[in-house]
């Protein structure tokens, strides 16, 4: 059994607002093991890219802990979470927002070696080659080198975002939907570059996507959140083979299959998103499911293991 | 953009120089004030060498005989209501107009700059305390409130420097706390938060470089500005006094004399309708060229 190299604990994040407050985070806990990748999918606004976020400290959490290496990072001081954050790195969904218009390619790059003094200003050209060489891992030609963001294509800048994301030899990156604001052709380029990263450096990823078919051949486990909640979590074959929660049902449904004869047999859901804001006890996913009883709206749903690494949070099983 | 370009190592300063270069409009507007600056250290140093003789027998030697008479090949500008060469001392007075508009801007823009990264960056208790004291300082017209700065610290060139740059504050400190609040939740600004970059770090490398666009704008109207507050707190007595030239108080005191004489207005007006002009037109220029999205 591989070792953990990220523990979570009963994370949390609320956010005040003026409608009361958002549970954005509630209650998510789930280990991920070294050299592996934990897919998070769900629908916008399930509280996705804010569990990444909140593990990386970008957001305070509200409550709960958060493990790395056996190390508590939610009380870490501000300097012992600078160090930290070689270890633990984010790439974006957007690659025109995430990169500074004013710097160029190699300056972004090299800006994280800056910032945590790996170089010195004076370390000029060792500092320049370390950056070339993160280009051609990332497979941006070194012409490139002095352009800016906006000279480049989607693909490319993402390639940047994942350069600097590398420059500090990470060992765990939460991907933010790194690919779903690129085309297609491009998105599987990435997809491959992001596998070949992993192999080659072996990274941990904590991949976040609404897209089931792109988790389906990255992750080794897929954690399914609704409403800021993880509502089933299994290795990524057992969860697509045998999906036991209805809201994993309906989602592995919507996936189109690139078949004209294929019958499609859709688990439509009825209503809308629930909202976040002060939500009351019970399933959150109890007003749209087809399954629901009195039971589900009763009490919280806690994940229950109903076989060696599948969890699912419904009454039903 | 040649592949070959793309190789080189190019500064900031090199490149925004080869982008404004291209600006004709621009690149004219920076001679002027770069004619107008020779201009202003030449005169200065005449009077340290000559020890102000030409200062005194030509600039304010007043011939009253010859009082508003118009451009002669003597005097090509005319003489004013004194009957002082209006050319002699259209070219004494460049270093107040142009130097104290520029200094007094120069200040309150750095005061400014910080004041509104603060507030902007920091929000919540921050950003209510400083952004509330400067709502007072706006809510007192600029005038007013360097006409009473000048009254309580006394007449002076410095003080009036000081009480123009503490007017010009809020402007400043208002425009960069706006560009801070739209940058600041980009997520290239996470991303370097995510790096581990400081808060210095990330107001003087990220978003004050992103925030340029308004900010020079901005500066280079507020020497325009500046250069007319002079000249209206000349005109009461509180800036600089006569007999020393200066184009705001020129124009001032010809006011008077309008129907007698066209040229004592329209000279010093010329003057200052030129040097703002090409300010502006080099503020507009170097906006463009600190921008590397708007490239060639």
């Amino acid at each position: 059994m591989a070792e953990p190299l990220l523990k979570v604990e009963h994370l949390k994040k609320y956010f005040h607002t003026n409608q009361g407050t958002l549970h954005a985070v509630d209650d998510v806990s789930f280990t991920l093991n070294k050299g592996e990748t934990l897919g998070v999918v769900g629908e916008s606004g399930c509280g996705k890219s804010t569990l990444g976020r909140t593990i990386l400290r970008l957001y305070e959490p509200t409550g709960g802990k958060v493990f790395f290496e056996g190390k508590e990072v939610t009380s870490l001081t501000k300097p012992e979470m600078k160090a930290l954050r070689r270890d633990m790195q984010i790439i974006f969904q957007d690659p025109f927002a995430s990169l500074n218009p004013r710097m160029t390619i190699s300056e972004t790059i090299g800006e994280s070696l800056l910032i945590q003094k790996i170089y010195t200003r004076k370390q000029g050209p060792q500092l320049k080659k370390r950056v070339l060489e993160l280009m051609d891992f990332v497979g941006l030609s070194p012409r490139l080198v002095n352009s800016y963001p906006h000279e480049l294509d989607g693909g490319r800048r993402q390639r940047i975002g994942i350069a600097r994301t590398l420059a500090l030899d990470p060992k765990f990156i939460v991907c933010d939907e790194p690919v779903s604001a690129l085309d297609v052709s491009i998105q599987a380029q990435i997809l491959n570059l992001m596998q070949d990263l992993q192999d080659e450096f072996g990274l941990t990823y904590l991949f976040i996507t609404h897209d089931l078919s792109v988790v389906k051949h990255l992750s080794n486990t897929i954690a399914v959140m609704y409403l800021g909640q993880i509502v089933e979590h299994a290795p990524s074959l057992v969860l697509f083979e045998k999906p036991l929660h209805p809201y994993t049902q309906a989602l592995l449904s919507a996936i189109p299959v690139p078949d004209p004869d294929y019958e499609v047999n859709r688990v439509l859901l009825q209503g809308e998103l629930t909202s976040p804001v002060d939500p009351v006890p019970g399933c959150r996913f109890a007003k749209r499911c087809p399954y629901a009883s009195d039971a589900c709206r009763k009490a919280d749903i806690p994940l229950k293991e109903v076989q060696p690494g599948h969890f699912v949070a419904c009454t039903l099983v | 953009m040649k592949p070959s370009d793309a190789k080189k190592q190019r500064t900031l300063a090199a490149e925004t120089w080869r982008r404004f270069r291209k600006n004709k409009l621009a690149l004219s507007g920076m001679i002027v004030l770069l004619a107008l600056v020779l201009i202003a250290l030449s005169t200065i140093v005449i009077d340290l060498v000559t020890d102000n003789a030409i200062y005194n027998n030509y600039v304010i030697k007043q011939n009253l005989r010859l009082r508003l008479q118009g451009p002669s090949k003597a005097h090509i500008f005319g003489l004013d209501e004194f009957g002082r060469d209006i050319f002699m001392r259209m070219i004494w007075a460049v270093r107040y107009s142009l130097f104290m508009g520029t200094i007094a801007i120069a200040l309150s823009t750095v005061v400014g700059v910080l004041l509104g990264s603060i507030a902007g960056y920091y929000g919540k208790v921050t950003d209510n305390i400083i952004m509330r004291f400067m709502d007072v300082l706006l809510a007192i017209p600029s005038m007013l409130l360097a006409t009473a700065i000048v009254a309580a610290l006394g007449t002076s060139l410095t003080n009036v420097l000081i009480a123009i740059a503490i007017s010009y504050v809020p402007t400043f400190a208002r425009t960069v706390r706006a560009s801070v609040l739209t940058i600041k939740d980009q997520e290239f600004i996470e991303a370097a938060r995510a790096m581990g970059a400081s808060d210095l770090r990330i107001i003087f490398k990220y978003i004050l470089p992103n925030s340029m666009a308004p900010l020079i704008v901005q500066a280079t109207l507020g020497v325009a500005g500046a250069i007319l507050s002079i000249a209206g707190l000349s005109f009461l007595g509180l800036g600089i006094q006569p007999p020393t030239p200066e184009w705001g108080s020129m124009l001032s005191s010809a006011r008077s004399y309008i129907r007698e004489g066209w040229h004592i207005t329209v000279i010093p007006g010329l003057g200052i309708m030129i040097t703002i002009l090409a300010l502006n037109v080099m503020g507009d220029g170097l906006r463009d060229a600190l921008d590397p999205r708007l490239k060639n």
